[in-house]
């Protein structure tokens, strides 16, 4: 029993921060929301180049082979800086639909490019999830019951968050067809959950991190208002949240790395209502803390702000997940 | 990562189930906060003495064989899912007893450490005073020096167990002229010495679970202070991150109330009933959380870390866990949940939660100053 990331997997998870701290991911999440992809795009590949695209991906179809513990440990790094684009869908759910195919064609086609960076994917809609960033991203599936197909987008659809461009998308060719689609696509959904959570994590993370730089330097009646103890208990209990959501994201990546579809789905969903909570309550005690600043579009709060609260609901709402998780709860009596 | 134990593990779990399922009583004993009740867990702690149960983690020479952190947490999910007793030794075994193994000499280890092991000597907790709650550094209760040992004066209060215990342990100021911190000096002594007038209060629930002491000249030896005199502070900051972090509610406990609670929302619940669901969901993933953020700590343990003011993180979650798993099975009850039982006893044991072992007030204010380095 060893319930930690390995030291290996905490230096990854340093060496993509540094990445991201070195891009300075604000003017890449303003310009993206605007819809120019360029500076996003250069980091993705960036972000790629040190594996963190490829990570789910089997080594045959250029990727790593390595766990979804280690996805996690990355998606928590884009949350955490921000980072825009389809990465969700390009690392984990696209990897894991189309690895879970019978026919390895789709895979062959496509993984190799994906993990590379160079070319994005976007899926939808998924979990009446519509397809992310979809006006950029060079591979665009629609599931659709038994049946996956290639897609292109209509829309678009305006999100709470303005670097998540959203867009309906129109079946074409088929890729694949039976009930081999359907697991896959359900394999490939707790992927994405298990990515979601993390990102989520991540960007709670950085909530936690500026409000607590802001409160130690912003003074208020001669004292930093760091000092009052209304401001500590507000913060004390955004790390309390983050702290206890944390394993069960790790449990949840150990879970999708097991056999048992049952636990994959409770585990994944546990930790995204965890994340997710942990999260939002990260981002309204940001707002809070900071006062009226906190409520600016040009103060790059914002962003945070309306990432944590568009990815609260994205790949199902809590009450979905609790759904998931008491259905799971329920089918255990007689089993434990 | 993973979470797979190893044969050694599995096979200590694989015992501790076995004597637990032969030894565990039928129906549950009296509350320990009766004289009767008292005595019954007394007598269950020797029966666990018997088996080498009772101490899992200490050194074999006072009981205990030598249970890894690991074996010792696998041993309270499983004394927790089998439903035993109260542990009526607890303050000793888990407040105390860290507490001589850091700071004790090793005649106080081996004339204490296996009567405790055996419940021969059942430890109440002196800490609070009426005017000190959670600031604990304002106790005014004193020793003054004397030939060969001390003379206690002064009050204690809200001494857990301290209505039918043997002995008990607290800090006493010594040094009235030195800072709050300093000049403190930690002492036990038997709650039967003269001078010694036990009150126990009633609880909540009716019961004396605690009392207060009225000490008037109480002599005690030297050999009954734990480390240097006027230095209890620092002895007794061993005890309390122990109180609020691992030791005292280990994980099992919520796991095994959860998983009552999934068998009350089972039997009860209309499954179209999405508030009891979600709040029943909240509830078992709160425990799981827990229960694995445990594992996370033990390995950082088992690698050489310490436990430091990540406990006050785990307390102030544990105690509103054990609130919130509570309320929710009474809220399943509906009028039912007036009707005093197991659920009505365990929700008013959940709310002393949040105000012993350091209020969550305190426990926040540590989490922000010490985990998130804001200002004093």
């Amino acid at each position: 029993m060893r319930f930690a990331l390995a030291p290996e997997q905490r230096d990854f998870a340093g060496s993509l921060r540094k990445i991201c701290e070195t891009a300075g991911t604000p003017n890449i999440v303003r310009s993206w929301s605007g819809g120019d992809h360029r500076g996003g795009r250069g980091l993705i590949r960036q972000l790629a180049g040190a594996g963190a695209l490829g990570l789910i991906v089997d080594e045959r179809y250029g990727g790593f082979g390595a766990t979804p513990v280690d996805l996690v440990v990355a998606c928590v790094e884009f949350g955490r800086a921000a980072v825009p684009g389809p990465l969700v869908e390009t690392a984990a759910v696209i990897p894991a639909l189309l690895q879970a195919l019978p026919d390895p064609a789709p895979a062959q086609r496509w993984l190799p490019a994906l993990a590379e960076g160079t070319v994005l994917g976007t899926i939808g809609p998924a979990a009446d999830q519509p397809a992310l960033d979809a006006d950029t991203a060079e591979v665009v599936l629609a599931v659709d019951g038994d049946r996956l197909s290639a897609a292109h987008r209509i829309g678009p659809i305006r999100s709470v968050d303005a670097a998540r461009r959203l867009f309906s998308t129109a079946a074409d060719e088929t890729v694949a067809e039976g009930d081999g689609v359907r697991a896959a696509a359900a394999a490939a959904f707790d992927a994405g959950v298990l990515a979601v959570a993390a990102q989520t994590l991540g960007a709670g993370r950085a909530l936690l991190d500026t409000s607590v730089s802001y409160v130690k330097q912003r003074r208020q009646f001669g004292k930093p208002i760091g000092q009052y103890q209304a401001v500590k208990h507000h913060l004390a209990n955004v790390l309390i949240g983050l702290e206890m959501a944390e394993p069960l994201l790790y449990r949840a990546a150990l879970s999708v790395a097991g056999d048992d579809p049952d636990i994959r789905a409770r585990d994944v969903s546990a930790a995204k209502v965890a994340c997710a909570d942990a999260a939002y309550r990260a981002a309204r005690t940001a707002l809070q803390v900071h006062g009226a600043i906190g409520y600016t579009a040009e103060f790059d709060l914002s962003l945070w702000l309306t990432k944590v609260m568009a990815l609260r609901t994205a790949w199902g709402t809590g009450d979905f997940h609790r759904g998931r998780v008491a259905a799971a709860l329920r089918a255990e009596r007689g089993a434990a | 990562m993973d979470l797979d134990f190893d044969s050694g593990a599995e096979e200590f779990r694989a015992e501790v189930r076995e004597f637990l399922r032969a030894n565990v009583p039928a129906t549950p004993l009296p509350s320990m906060d009766t004289r009767a009740g008292f005595e019954a867990h007394r007598a269950w702690e020797r029966t666990m003495a018997e088996a080498r149960l009772s101490v899992v983690a200490w050194p074999a020479e006072f009981g205990g064989r030598d249970a890894s952190l690991l074996e010792w947490v696998l041993f309270e999910e499983e004394y927790y899912a089998a439903g035993a007793p109260g542990r009526v030794s607890q303050n000793g075994i888990f407040l105390l007893a860290p507490t001589l193994f850091e700071h004790g000499s090793p005649e106080q280890l081996g004339r204490i450490l296996p009567r405790m092991a055996r419940g021969d000597d059942i430890w109440a907790q002196a800490w609070s005073e009426p005017e000190a709650g959670s600031d604990l550094a304002g106790i005014r209760s004193t020793a003054r020096r004397t030939t060969g040992g001390w003379i206690l004066d002064g009050q204690k209060t809200w001494s857990s167990r301290a209505a039918y215990a043997d002995w008990a342990f607290g800090l006493f100021r010594s040094d009235p002229d030195a800072e709050r911190h300093r000049g403190l000096t930690y002492v036990m002594f038997p709650l039967t010495a003269d001078g010694v007038t036990v009150r126990p209060i009633p609880q909540l629930d009716g019961e004396p679970g605690f009392a207060e002491l009225f000490l008037d000249s109480v002599f005690v030896p030297d050999r009954d202070v734990i480390g240097e005199p006027h230095n209890g502070w620092q002895v007794a900051m061993a005890t309390s991150s122990n109180e609020r972090g691992l030791s005292l509610r280990s994980p099992g406990r919520f796991t095994a109330t959860a998983r009552r609670l999934l068998d009350l929302w089972r039997e009860t619940a209309d499954p179209a009933d999405t508030a009891a669901r979600n709040a029943v969901v909240d509830c078992w993933i709160g425990a799981e959380a827990y229960r694995l953020a445990t594992w996370g700590t033990v390995t950082r343990l088992a690698e050489g870390g310490k436990l430091g003011a990540e406990s006050s993180v785990n307390k102030v979650f544990w105690s509103d866990l054990d609130i919130g798993l509570h309320e929710t099975a009474l809220d399943l009850l509906g009028a039912a949940a007036e009707r005093s039982g197991p659920w009505t006893d365990g929700y008013l044991f959940s709310l002393a939660g949040p105000i012993y072992a350091g209020t969550n007030e305190i426990q926040r204010n540590i989490v922000a100053e010490r985990l998130l380095g804001l200002p004093r």
